[in-house]
């Protein structure tokens, strides 16, 4: 391997490795939060692709039919227990957030369709639209069992992301898309090629991963999403209720993903399925960073994406298993390094 | 009329059953103690208080049944417990801590100048209020917990064995402050082993042995019950 | 339902497997097949998930593994079936083994996590190995043949199939009857109590995933020859969350509700095959794995028992004799009373910088009754932990009986004759009383495994359970023997626990608050039990807030108050102490 070789597989692992933090950063973000390992979230990033896609086209796109599908069961799922509990006074907030907003995003892209819109708007329009599904599946399929133990989660998750890349085929098809460029710009460094696309990428990440910071440090909203991660009982004794910080942490890991579908659709042919591996190697990379810190998490993506790229060069075929028996290593490292308490595993 | 009222409220765990058809009662601006021995109950007690348990039977907060207030809209309207874990935000400042009681008042205006009240009453938190809670030492960690809880601006501040693990001198400390915190015309629920110390602070007193009330009066005249003098308070 | 009920249903079942082939058309047949060969696997699941509670997403590849082990061994070098078997098994098992080793001491989701990655790591091997076929898969897989005999059609292999899942039910059913299927159970639900009985957790754990993974591999093997044919699909993490889908669903660590478990999704994903197509038209492959996944979480969401146990609250219950007399388990040699016993020597223990116990010293002698007071905070717990091997300490020495303890894990310290109660009381709630009574008897049998599931420990585990009874004799809980332990009041949850740490024969008891929560006439018999073990020359620590109960019952008392030892005593010099008065007694005033 020539040293520029290394570097352009270095610079397209910097790049992989950038979309990872931002998928990354997201999960970690949930699961702190929530308990849930949401294994879906790859899901949503592929079907932020799949919706520009379809905008492009200007096309209807599927997740039209989704988000409407789980707005409806998820405001029905509340209203009940709404009425169940006899608190009737929240029916009409609940009715706004669980149905309003969402077919309002609905209404808004079904309107856009009708124009040539800009591409900043189109991709305004399909995060915006992916925006809901989390908060939604969360409403529905997580929040009944809330109390469940970690474990019980995952499988939930795990089943949870299989039925949405079967209803991502149903919903977007077979065929695999590739949008538009963002970008045609390139730049020669010392002789070697970056696309302004790697570029955006790795600003993006940066980007987000700076508010993300500015976020949880400077805003109240922040710091009870944080107080909610650390420690869910001493949240609630102030009056912070865990289910709202885990719908704006599902709403702010989403945007981290479908921002993520974005900027990969234009490099990598995107299918209803591709979604699951590049969660999965996200999470990846979040386990090396010990699933808690943000800046540990981005690192282990980062590392991830360059583990990736090098492998790739040896073996395109294995890539795949070497990332994830890079795991085992890894999570035994973080089983010795990390100290549980034996509270948290009683039945 | 009394802040709170607990009427015949029993609490379970699976089968076993941890509270057996308690009441009692605190009359607003006064404390009130509920003492007894290691599992009596009395933590069960306060956690179902809160809403952090289910119960049977009824408890009315203001003249309000609470059973259907979920935890943090009974902290919305001004009720508190300081638990006996403290539940502190350890990987968080010290500030950020007392910002966070603040998060369920709408009164944003007076955060400001009740943070500073916190750290006049402990000083000690201002000295260390970029400090990451988990570093803090116990006593300072009760502090903060009790700071925390002002933040809320409670009406009825419930204090789950306010003293426990503390060296004696920040006993006085801690027990100083809930004495002082009367003035503030905040009604207190206290729950303590320390019996005679929590006797010495509170109007009324109730004894919970084995899930039920033994005995209940106003403080002055429990601690000077014979019965009470050997089981719980010793010779003095 | 009785022994002669549960037999007589066995036998019924047996009859009418034995009996379908003639009564239905190949095509169920088949389906029967792939029934009996799923099941395989969800057997091993319900005891790796349901009873031991490892959740493994991975077991989808152990049976790819063993798939293509056979695939390889017949189709591509042509050796026999059977040699391929073999080749399944030791490649499945020893991979298994090899797994089992590096990640079963993750914690929880950690290990599940990991399934999840080596399943995947595994099922793109399939594709990508040369001599595999690659996505093709391997096909012209020969039939398994019984001497001249080949198995062809799905009638000839349905009796292999069922009679290797009956066996599978059978050996998966002693193995829970027993010592290690007790310990098994006991692995749901913290670390601390496994070990305290001398249960070496880990390799409990590896045996159990290396038997998953043997069924698994059966089942692979199996599955080749069934359908003549392997590629990657049938073994990719779908399929991993199917398996344990069958497991859960049939009820969690129940091996028979593995097969309903088998067979009801088996059966309706043929039925949504059915149906899907009339609904759906082209994508029905999908909706498929969509409707399933759906079913899956609300089952997950609403009734995560299972059918099994749903189905058994309904039949009657059976009224369990008291475990006829056995042969007694050995006993130890008690030490002569007054020797010295225990001897903590300059112990301490530092968290962080923070000193929770600061050079302590006190013995106990064999036979006296030693009580430990002090406030809360005080390090009382963390000398219990010490003395117990659940803590080690900073620096100092332990000795027990001779031996230095210092440094020994929980487990040898139980094995040194060292039981322990916990402050919360710590018991397996869905196991009956008699059984968690049993577990303190681990030590002290020896059955293994094999033996166990060969049902050669009958006689062992006639001593353990008559100990176990003897026990509970003893100290009056003989008639909650068969009721779940979890139903039982505080009160005689704590005495469980004593019973619990009498069965395993102990030198010294040592108990963690036992009075607590219990109401006075408890305490007063609870008094008398302690006392009745001291006239056996049994030796007890207690740790107590009870000052009554404490006065009245112990020989010596130790104080402590901030980590270190303020005095010891006789009951009454230590009552008037003045510095036991203020640490204790006092508090502000």
């Amino acid at each position: 391997m020539t040293l520029e070789i290394a570097a352009i597989l270095g610079i397209d692992g910097v790049a992989n490795g950038a979309i990872y933090i931002l998928v990354a950063i997201g999960l970690v973000l949930i699961f702190t939060v929530t308990r849930v390992i949401f294994v879906p979230f790859g899901d949503i990033a592929a079907f932020t692709a799949l919706t520009l896609a379809a905008l492009e086209n200007r096309q209807v796109p599927g997740t039209i039919s989704l988000v409407i599908a789980l707005a409806v069961i998820a405001a029905l799922i509340e209203v009940v227990s709404l009425v169940r509990r006899g608190d009737l006074h929240a029916v009409p907030r609940a009715l706004l957030f669980y149905l309003g907003l969402p077919l309002l995003v609905v209404a808004l892209v079904r309107f856009g369709i009708g124009f040539e819109l800009p591409m900043a708007a189109r991709i305004a329009l399909a995060i915006l639209l992916v925006l809901p599904i989390a908060p939604l599946l969360d409403r529905i399929i997580f929040r009944p069992i809330a109390d469940a133990s970690v474990l019980l989660l995952l499988i939930v998750s795990v089943s949870l992301h299989f039925a949405l890349s079967g209803l991502g085929l149903l919903f977007f098809g077979p065929e695999g898309v590739r949008t538009q460029p963002l970008t045609e710009a390139a730049f020669d460094v010392a002789g070697i090629l970056i696309s302004g696309q790697t570029i955006l990428i790795v600003v993006t990440s940066v980007i987000f991963s700076i508010g993300l910071y500015l976020f949880f440090d400077y805003t109240l909203t922040g710091k009870a999403l944080h107080a909610t991660a650390v420690n869910r009982t001493g949240a609630r004794l102030m009056g912070i209720r865990p289910a709202r910080s885990g719908a704006i942490a599902y709403i702010l890991g989403s945007l981290m993903a479908g921002t993520s579908g974005v900027l990969i659709a234009p490099v990598n042919t995107i299918f209803y399925d591709s979604g699951f591996l590049l969660g999965l190697k996200a999470f990846v990379g979040a386990i090396i960073g010990g699933l808690v810190g943000y800046p540990s998490t981005a690192l282990g993506a980062l590392f991830v994406g360059l583990l990736e790229s090098f492998a790739s060069f040896q073996s395109s075929a294995l890539k795949e298993v070497i990332v994830f028996s890079l795991l085992i290593p890894i999570l035994i490292w973080r089983s010795l390094a990390s100290t549980h308490s034996e509270e948290d595993i009683e039945e | 009329m009394s802040l709170l009222s607990v009427e015949n409220v029993s609490v379970s765990y699976g089968k076993v059953e941890a509270v057996r058809g308690v009441s009692l009662s605190v009359e607003a601006g006064r404390v009130a103690t509920v003492i007894g021995p290691n599992g009596a109950g009395k933590t069960t007690l306060l956690t179902a208080v809160m809403g952090l348990l289910p119960y049977k039977g009824r408890i009315l907060y203001d003249g309000m049944d609470l059973s259907k207030l979920d935890v943090e809209a009974r902290v919305e309207r001004g009720l508190c417990l300081v638990p006996e874990k403290r539940e502190l935000f350890s990987e968080m400042s010290v500030s950020d801590n007392l910002i966070l009681g603040a998060y369920s008042r709408r009164d944003r205006n007076n955060v400001a100048r009740d943070l500073d009240a916190v750290y006049d009453r402990f000083p000690r938190l201002r000295e260390r209020r970029s400090q990451l809670a988990g570093t803090l030492s116990g006593g300072e960690r009760q502090m903060l917990a009790l700071g925390r809880a002002l933040m809320t601006k409670p009406r009825l501040l419930m204090l789950d064995e306010p003293s426990l693990g503390l060296a004696p001198l920040i006993v006085r400390e801690i027990f100083h402050v809930i004495g002082s915190l009367r003035d503030l015309g905040v009604s207190l629920l206290l729950v303590e082993q320390n019996a005679r110390a929590a006797l010495e602070t509170a109007d009324f007193g109730y004894v919970l042995e084995t899930g039920e009330l033994a005995s209940a009066g106003p403080s002055k005249d429990l601690i000077h019950d014979p019965r009470l003098i050997a089981t719980y308070l010793g010779e003095h | 339902m009785s022994p002669n009920h549960i037999r007589a249903a066995g036998v019924a079942a047996a009859l009418l497997l034995l009996a379908a082939p003639y009564a239905l058309n190949s095509f169920s047949i088949t389906l029967m097949n792939y029934i009996g060969v799923y099941a395989l696997v969800a057997i091993g699941l319900a005891l790796l998930t349901g009873v031991s509670g490892i959740v493994s997403f991975g077991q989808a590849a152990f049976v790819g593994i063993a798939a293509y082990a056979t695939a390889w061994a017949t189709a591509v070098n042509d050796y026999s079936p059977w040699i391929g078997l073999l080749l399944a098994i030791a490649l499945t098992c020893s991979i298994a083994a090899f797994l089992g080793l590096v990640t079963l001491k993750l914690q929880g989701h950690f290990l599940s996590l990991s399934t999840l990655a080596w399943g995947l790591a595994i099922a793109f091997l399939f594709g990508n190995i040369d001599g595999l076929g690659h996505f093709n898969g391997i096909a012209n897989i020969p039939p398994i043949a019984i001497g001249p005999f080949e198995l062809l059609s799905g009638t000839q292999i349905y009796y292999l199939i069922w009679v290797i899942v009956i066996a599978a039910l059978v050996l998966a059913y002693n193995l829970l009857d027993s010592r290690v299927g007790r310990a098994m159970r006991t692995l749901r639900g913290g670390n601390l109590l496994v070990e305290s009985l001398g249960v070496d957790a880990f390799r409990i754990k590896l045996a159990v995933f290396v038997i998953a993974a043997l069924l698994a591999a059966i089942s692979g093997w199996l599955y080749a020859h069934l359908g003549r044919f392997v590629s990657p699909t049938p073994f990719e993490a779908k399929m991993g969350i199917e398996y344990l889908m069958m497991a859960m669903i049939g009820g969690s660590g129940s091996p028979i509700g593995a097969v309903v478990g088998a067979a009801l999704i088996t059966l309706l994903k043929d039925y949504v095959q059915d149906i899907l197509p009339l609904i759906a038209g082209g994508a029905s492959g999908q909706l498929e794995i969509v409707a399933f996944s759906f079913l899956f979480i609300l089952f997950l969401q609403n009734a995560r028992n299972g059918i099994v146990p749903y189905v058994t609250r309904f039949l009657p219950k059976s009224a369990e004799a008291p475990p006829a007399p056995a042969t007694p388990l050995p006993r130890r040699q008690q030490p002569a009373p007054g020797t010295p016993l225990l001897e903590v020597q300059d112990a301490e223990k530092r968290f962080q910088g923070l000193i929770a116990v600061n050079k302590v010293n006190f013995e106990i002698r064999a036979g006296e009754i030693v009580g430990l007071i002090g406030p809360n905070g005080a390090g009382k717990s963390t000398m219990f932990n010490l003395i117990t091997g659940a803590l080690r300490a900073t620096s100092g020495q332990i000795r027990f009986a001779g031996l230095d303890v210092t440094r020994s894990a929980q487990r040898e310290a139980s094995r040194a004759g060292i039981a322990r109660t916990f402050q919360h009381v710590k018991l397996r709630p869905r196991m009956s009383v008699l059984d968690n009574v049993a577990l303190g008897a681990y030590q002290r049998t020896g059955a293994s495994f094999l033996s166990s599931a060969l049902r050669l420990d009958r006689a062992e585990e006639a001593s353990a359970r008559y100990e176990a009874w003897q026990q509970l004799e003893r100290v009056g809980l003989a008639d909650k023997a068969f009721e779940q332990a979890g139903n039982l009041a505080l009160g005689q949850q704590r005495v469980l626990e004593i019973a619990r740490a009498l069965a395993s024969d102990p030198v010294l008891l040592v108990l963690d608050e036992p009075a607590a929560g219990l109401r006075r006439q408890e305490k007063i018999a609870l008094a008398e039990l302690l006392r009745s073990l001291r006239a056996q020359h049994l030796t007890i620590l207690l740790v107590e807030h009870d000052m009554e109960l404490v006065m009245n019952l112990v020989d010596r008392i130790v104080v402590m108050d901030f980590g270190t030892k303020i005095c010891e005593g006789l009951p009454a010099d230590v009552r008037n102490d003045p510095r036991v008065q203020e640490a204790y007694l006092g508090g502000v005033s």
